[in-house]
Formats: structure tokens, sequence, C-alpha cells
């Protein structure tokens, strides 16, 4: 089932009402999800991700604009009615039930026809939980489980009533940092089993990058970048989405355009094909750094960071903008270094070079020449 | 200094201590013997042995076996009656957004008043007297139905007015408790359930009822034991003299017993009391044992 | 597609469902907004309601166009209201006071200090909470009536200035202040009875309020303990003092001015609620949760 938000906006009263000005949680949403696809929503606490959640589970109704699971308008169309599962945040296990009450819960809704007999109830409970591999736990209260577990329980009384579409929000925020590894190599799976079209919420860049066939970066309400996350991290649409994802972040500089040559400082790094002059943030992704005794970006070393296979350097240019104030290059550590030199020299790889416009920090496509 | 230090902390204690002792401890013990000794007389300070006598005078005494009929059809009536209406409340309270605060507080009145004070404005209401049959009456009569005098009547009548003051004066506290317990369950549950297409009955029986039910069974137990112990409402409505009345209950008849125009027989008091206790606590252990099984925790 | 249709229908049945919902808990609510009202209306109203009006109302009426206040200078005048007033003023303020004392010492010692023999002593405290008012009342009339202290505010008062809930309640709050607190304070030399005042009790300040409006609320509306212990009309607290009323009161059956004394008597309680309300709310219910 391909979902379509169509001028999706959703504003929430100012609660404040001396303050004024409403919060516009979600600005004019335009996408498709198509049919099959596991889908991540990224972006910063507070970009309006699990509102739009909300809007596509039908929990909260939208200020304006439609969404269509396939042809059909659900805008208007009460959550029970669209055939969503959705995983809560917290899960929302039922303390009281067992395991295997919870899973069953949503399937004794059913009304009319679609009413089923105990016995199917049960295999269908038991198909779900076997899915997510709980086999043995349905005896349990949830308070007897791990996060983990609990999490499985979840998404099994999610799939339960095999819904159009799987909901998730924030599914790892919950669990420790092994779980989360493990636990998202297992939604990545279940999706590959049920097939069924899957959106997650998540604030972690890593974890929509590397589950997800499509991420939806946000910030603010509004959609930056609807991508393959590759796609994402090779061509980001802006500094914001740039300086979102991919860890250790971007580096960035300021810099400038001036007679066709790219400077970052005083260091002129890229000659360019006829570009019109102007001030630039120059986004240099860490293992875009090349060492080299000729290289063109001149930095102040600072200190090696060994890590096995490869290795840090830790360098300053009064260029750089980082948050954190050094610049983070990553270089094979067969590389000959050495501490003694005050100074490092970079060459920089074209393809982890991004440009953007100072004022409106969209990305500026450039075409280098080869100096060779 | 060092000297003083295990000394201390019962310096601290000690008043509490002292109190407990003589207006608690002592009195706990005292009422037992007071209870098995025979004939006790307050003014003379004598009595004649000890035994069960007082216990079976108690039991046999026509005003004692009155004030346990009437308690228990207080009990009876108004801790169901006041406990689902309480609970039809809170869902409503805890359903709307409009006035919410408005309601909580207007439905809270009661519990600061003087129950007394207030139950005055009952007996006006309900009075009928040569002047006037009372604003209730009025309506009754608007019915078609005869006048009736709630007060000084019949007894099915005073019960009623008896059981409708207790109803308004239990009312807040319950109210209050279940409007919190309700507003406990974390609100993910209904979306959880609403996402799954569950009716809103469902929802009442399946998630919100199990969810609440500890606070509810703690409430229909001191329901019970709030209303075993029955009294000043009593005196509010009917006076002073509830045996003349015959609306007496057993905390009344314990007091009657100890002090006013029949008193002076604190040995009865004392076996009424120990009886009433005894009652309370069987009821208390049955309806744990039945929340026990009913509730999750 | 005529799927469009069916959901427009599906959209429009829950807008009605809805509607229906809201009326039907609106007129419950309102109509037990009302029940509950309702006597306080018809106590006001009847208060200013004058005795001739009154009694020659065969039909009672729901207003009145000449309200007087002759009812409440009766009040004042014709029976002591003053003075019930006032005696139960004295005898919660110092009730009051007499147990914050004894409980935040008994709390102090069961939430900051070790001694031997304090969880058996705390249970038995706990244990003390189950005994009803009504078996220990008994032998608590005949040892004030011994003690010659009837119709004495010492006698009123002395049986209620401790209260277990409560020195449990405080116990519980004390507890939750970090201990690293009173470390400190043992460092730099602050006495226990110090730390207590300036560190505790004003941390702790929230619950000793809370208290307080409880314990204020029960003193104000007490009766069977006054009962007993007064026969004196000098020594009467309002709920003695209203039942004496009615029963002796103006020397004939005027009820407007018997409801003018329930609304003075009501009227502290009431203003003291309108303006502590979500105080008094909240520990009700905490009251109510944990005991």
């Amino acid at each position: 089932m391909k979902i379509v938000l169509k001028n999706l906006t959703k504003i929430f009263p100012n609660r404040n009402k001396k303050a004024g000005g409403d919060v516009v949680a979600v600005d004019n949403f335009d996408f498709e999800i198509p049919d099959g696809k596991l889908v991540g929503l990224l972006g910063p606490s507070g970009c309006g991700k699990s509102t739009t959640l909300n809007l596509i589970s039908g929990l909260e109704t939208p200020t304006k604009g439609q969404i269509f699971f396939g042809e059909e308008d659900v805008t208007n169309i009460p959550p029970e009615n669209r055939g969503v599962g959705l995983v809560f945040q917290s899960y929302a296990l039922y303390p009281h039930l067992t395991v295997f009450k919870n899973i069953q819960f949503p399937l004794e809704n059913l009304k009319k026809d679609q009413k089923l007999t105990k016995e199917e109830m049960a295999s269908r409970v038991k198909k779900a939980a076997s899915l997510v591999q709980i086999d043995e736990l349905m005896d349990r209260k949830p308070g007897e489980l791990s996060g983990g577990q609990q999490q499985r329980v979840a998404i099994a009384r999610a799939l339960v009533k095999t819904p159009k579409v799987l909901l998730l929000d924030e599914p790892l925020s919950n669990l420790d940092a092994r779980l989360r590894l493990q636990t998202r190599e297992e939604i990545k799976r279940i999706q590959q089993e049920t097939k069924v079209t899957t959106i997650f919420v998540t604030h972690d860049q890593d974890e929509a990058m590397s589950i997800s066939d499509l991420i939806v970066v946000m910030k603010d309400g509004a959609v930056h970048q609807i991508d393959e996350p590759q796609k994402v991290y090779d061509h980001p649409v802006n500094l914001f989405v740039a300086k979102f994802l991919g860890t250790p972040p971007i580096n960035v500089f300021e810099g400038e355009i001036k007679n066709n040559e790219l400077f970052i400082g005083n260091d002129s790094v890229f000659k360019l094909k006829d570009t019109p002059d102007r001030k630039v943030y120059v986004g240099i992704r860490p293992e875009g750094f090349i060492l080299s005794d000729s290289g063109c970006l001149k930095c102040n070393l600072n200190r090696l960071e060994v890590m096995g296979r490869d290795m840090s350097v830790i360098s300053t240019n009064d260029a750089c903008i980082n948050d954190s104030g050094v610049i983070r290059s990553i270089i094979n550590s067969d590389a000959n270094i050495s501490l003694g030199n005050k100074e490092v020299r970079f060459n920089l790889k074209e393809s982890k070079v991004h440009i953007f416009d100072k004022e409106t920090e969209d990305c500026i496509d450039i075409e280098v020449l080869r100096n060779e | 200094m060092n000297k003083l230090r295990p000394v201390k902390p019962w310096i601290y204690l000690l008043p509490a201590i002292l109190f407990l002792g003589i207006f608690m401890i002592y009195p706990l013990i005292d009422v037992f013997i007071y209870s098995v000794e025979e004939g006790y007389n307050s003014a003379s300070q004598t009595r004649f042995g000890v035994g069960g006598y007082n216990y079976s005078y108690v039991l046999r005494d026509p005003y004692f076996l009155q004030a346990v009929k009437n308690t228990f059809l207080i009990v009876i009536i108004t801790v169901p009656i006041s406990t689902g209406l309480a609970l039809l409340i809170s869902l409503g309270l805890s359903s709307i957004k409009k006035l919410q605060e408005w309601f909580q507080t207007i439905y809270f009145l009661p519990y600061v008043t003087n129950t007394l004070a207030v139950g005055l404005v009952f007996m006006i209401l309900f009075k009928k007297t040569a002047y006037s049959d009372g604003l209730i009456n009025m309506f009754l009569s608007m019915f078609g139905a005869g006048p009736v005098d709630f007060i000084e009547g019949s007894y099915a009548a005073k019960m009623f007015v008896m059981c409708l003051y207790t109803i308004w004066i239990v009312m807040p506290f319950k109210v209050l408790i279940l409007t919190s317990a309700l507003a406990s369950v974390p609100k993910v549950y209904y979306s959880a359930a609403k996402v799954d297409g569950t009716s809103s009955f469902r929802i009442f029986r399946k998630i919100t009822l199990p969810m609440i039910s500890p606070m509810l069974s703690y409430l229909i137990i001191t329901g019970f034991i709030g209303a075993f112990k029955a009294y000043s409402d009593e005196v509010a409505l009917f006076g002073t003299d509830l045996n003349a009345a015959g609306m007496n209950t057993i905390v009344g008849y314990v007091y009657d017993m100890l002090y006013g125009n029949n008193g002076g027989y604190p040995s009865f008091a004392a076996a009424a009391a120990i009886i009433l206790f005894a009652i309370v606590l069987t009821i208390t252990v049955i309806n744990l044992m039945i929340s026990r099984k009913s509730v999750v925790k | 597609m005529d799927n469009e249709l069916d959901y427009e229908l599906i959209n429009k049945k829950l807008k009605r469902k809805r509607l229906v919902k809201n009326i039907v808990v609106y007129t419950l609510l309102g109509l037990w907004g009302i029940i509950v009202l309702f006597p306080f209306y018809w106590m006001i109203l009847t208060s200013v309601k004058s005795y001739s009006t009154y009694n020659s109302e065969y039909v009672p009426s729901f207003f009145t166009l000449s309200p007087t206040l002759q009812n409440y200078s009766d009040a004042f005048t014709t029976v002591n209201l003053g003075s019930y007033l006032l005696n139960t003023l004295i005898f919660t303020v110092i009730t009051t006071a007499l147990m914050l004392l004894v409980i935040t010492l008994a709390a102090f010692a069961f939430a900051r200090m070790n001694f031997k023999g304090k969880n058996i002593l705390f249970t038995l405290f706990l244990a003390l909470m189950m005994i009803p008012n009504e078996l220990v009342i008994i032998t608590n009339f005949t040892t004030i009536t011994n003690l010659s202290l009837r119709n004495t505010f010492l006698g009123l008062i002395l049986p209620s200035v401790t209260s277990v809930f409560y020195i449990y309640l405080l116990k519980e709050n004390f507890e939750e202040v970090p201990n690293d607190l009173y470390l400190a304070a043992k460092i730099d030399g602050t006495s226990d009875l110090r730390y207590l005042r300036k560190v505790l009790v004003p941390i702790c300040r929230p619950t000793m309020v809370t208290i307080i409006i409880l314990k204020v609320i029960e003193c104000w509306n007490s009766y069977v303990w006054p009962r007993l212990i007064t026969d004196n009309e000098k020594y009467y607290l309002v709920s003695n003092g209203i039942q004496e009323i009615r029963e002796n009161g103006f020397g004939r059956e005027n009820i407007p001015a018997m409801m003018a004394a329930v609304v003075v008597i009501s009227l502290p309680l009431i203003v003291l609620f309108l303006i502590f309300r979500k105080k008094i709310m909240e520990g009700v219910a905490r009251g109510g949760t944990k005991g």
C-alpha cells in the first residue's frame, strides 16, 4: 500500500494564549511513500516527525491537506478504520494482560464479517509471535519482560491484524546500545518478511541510515530531503541535511568562490568551471581528506586518534566553524604522519566536498577542473 | 553529646509516644476490659464480676438491633450507589475539557462543609411542617404524589433521606479519587486501543477498569468502613435523640450508652464498639480477599 | 470510486456520535452539579428571607425580592454563635499547632535517626492506623472525665494532637530529601533541631501545608468528641453549637436564623477551600491514595 501525503499541514494552537503564535508542527508535506518500503522519518526532536506519524495513523487530524492510502482518501477516517498498526515509543503494552492476550487484543475488536473464532485468533497470534520470535513468552506479563522483548510484543500486536501500514514511533529509543543494533536488524527482517509498508520515526541518523529503504529528513515541520540513505549522504540538498547525517559529522568551513576558484581561508582548494563569485560554506566529510605534503589545505595538527583500521587526524583551521572547534578527518592508519610537524596538509576528494550558498544554505552544484 | 546520642531519638519521639500511649494504646486494652466487666457503673465505680453479660445484653437490646439494621441498610444502599455514581461522574469528568475544573471544584464542596450544618439544610428541604410541606414535597405533588414527612414520618422515608444525604456527603471524596485514578492511566493505552479499533465500552472494561481497579477496591473498602461508622449525618438530620427517631446507628448506640440521657454504661458501650469493630474487620477481610482475586497489580 | 461517499458517511456518523456523547455527558455532570450546589443555594436563600416571609410561604419560593440581614444579626445576638466560632478557632489553632510539633519531631526521628527498635516501633505506629476511633473513645472519655478536664480546652484538644497517618506522610516526605543534605549540615556543625527547622521543614513545606489544611478541616467539623466532653455551652464548638441552636435555639423554630448560622459556620472552610483549592484537593487525594 503506497502512502501519499498531499499539502499535509498540522497547526497546534499555542497553549499559552497570551504568548500567541501557533505552532506549525507539520508544514505542507507533499510526498509519496512507495508500497512495501521501509521508510525512516528522521529529524531532531520537535521537528514534527511524531506528529506526522500520528496524522498517518489517524490519532491526529490534519489542519489542511489530505492523506491517501493507495487511491483511498483516508484523511477523515478514524484510526480504527484505516488498517494501520502502530508501535508506540513506550510500547503501550497493557500491563494487566499476558503477552498472548496483548497480541490478541486487536483481533477481539474485529466486528461482523471480520469476526474470528477463538482458534483462528490463537493461530494468528501464534503466527505473529513466531514472526518476532517470542513464542516462549506468551504467558508472561509485560512487567516480566526485558525492553527488547516488550518491543517485540508491541510489534507482534501491531502486525497481528495484518495492517496495510506499520508505524513505529522511535522504536529503538528505549533500548540499550547493544539491543539497539540487534533490534534494528530485526525490524528490517520483519519488514522484509511481511512486505508491509513501514514508516518509523527516529532522531538517530545511524538508525535511519542503516535500515531504511528511504529516508525523509525533516526539520521544524518541513521536509528537507527524501531519498535513499546513501544518496542523501552523498548529495545533501542543504547544509542542515549535510550536518545532520554522518558520524563523525561533516566538517564545515567558511569559504569563498572567487575567480572560479574555491577558497578555504587563504587556501585555494579547487579550480572550478565558470562559477559566479560568492561566499559559501564548504562541507567536507571526514573521509574526504587525503594526507599529502603538497596538499592544498593547510591545517594545524592537534593530535591523532588511532582506532585500529583507521586513524583520526584532529586539526584546526581558522576557517573551520565546526561546533567542536576541530577538524576530524579519517585517514587509513597505514599513512605516515609525524607528530613533530606542526602543520598538516590535505588534498580533498571532490565527491566528499559539498558547497552551500552562505545565504540560503542550499547546495551549489560545482564542476571541478582537474589539476592533472 | 555522645552520651546523649542513644537517648536523643526517644526525646523526639516522646510526645508522640506519650499521646498515643495514653489516648490510643491504653484505651485499646481498656475497652476490652470494660466490655467484660459486668455491671460496671461509672458513677459509683463498682462492678459485679467478669463475663460476657455485656455482650449478651447489647445483642438483646432492641435499640442496638435497630441500630444494626439501620447501619447495615445504610451500608448496603449507599456504598454501591455512591461508588457507581462516582465512577460514572468521574468518567464523564475525565472525558471533557471545557468546564472540567469548574465541575471538579463544585463537586468537592460538600467535603469541606460541616456535615451537621448542611444536614440542617437537607432537613428543611425534606421536612413537612405545619406551615409548609417543604420543597421536596412540592416537587412530589407536581407528580401527584402525596406529601411525605421524610424527617418524622415512615421508616422508609427517613431511610431514604438518610441514604441520600450520606451519598451526597461521601461523593466528593470518591469522585476526587476516581478522577485522579483515571487521569493516571497513561494516555498511550487509549491511543493504542483506538488504533486497534476498540469500542469505547471495551476500552472501559478491558483497559480502564483493570487499571483503576486497585483504587476502586480501595474506595469500596474505605466506603464500607466509613458507612459502618455512620453517625453525625444521622444527628444532622434527625437530632441527637436517634433512638427515639428509630434512626440510630451502631456508633450512635455506643455514644448514647456512654453519655447522654441514657448514658453512664461504658461497659455496654465497649461491648457494642467491639461488636462493631468485629463486623468491620470481617467485612474488610472479605473485601480484601475478593479484591485480591480480581484486582490486577 | 464510491468509496468516497462511504467515507463521508462515516465522518458524519462520527460527528453525530460525538455530539450525542457530549450532550449526555454535560447533562449528567450539570445535573450532579445542581444537586451539589442546590443545598448551598437554598441555605443562603433561606438565610436572607425574613422570618415572617419564610413562614408564610406554604409553597417555598426560589428567590426573594426583599432580602434581609436581620437573621444574621439574630444569629449573633440571640444565640452564642460568636462564642462557638471563637471556641472553634481556638481549638483548631492550638490543636493544629501542637499536632504539627509532635508529628514533625516524631517523623524526623523515624526518617533521619538510627536507634534500636526503630523498625518495630514504626510498624507498631502503622498498626495503630487501623484502630477505629470508636474503640478508644470510650476510655478517653473516662480518662478526661477522671482528670476533671471536661468542659476545658485541654480536654478537647489533648486526644487529637497526634496522628499516626500524618507522621507517616511526613516521614515519607522527609526521607525524599537527600541524606547528603543532612550529612553536610552535620559537618557544618548544624544541630539536628536547627537542620529540622532551617532545611527539612522549608523543603517539605508543601506536605506540611497539606497536613495543616486537612487538620483544620477535621478540627472545624469535629463533632463527636466535643459533644461527649462538653456540656457547658461556653465550650461548644460550631458543630455542637448548631445542634444546640437546632434543639433549643431561638426560642421558636426560626429556620431563617438557623440557616444564617449555618452559612456563617460553613463560610470559613468554603473560603479556605476556594483559596487553596488545588492544594486541598491534591492533599485529600494523596491522603486517600496513600492511606
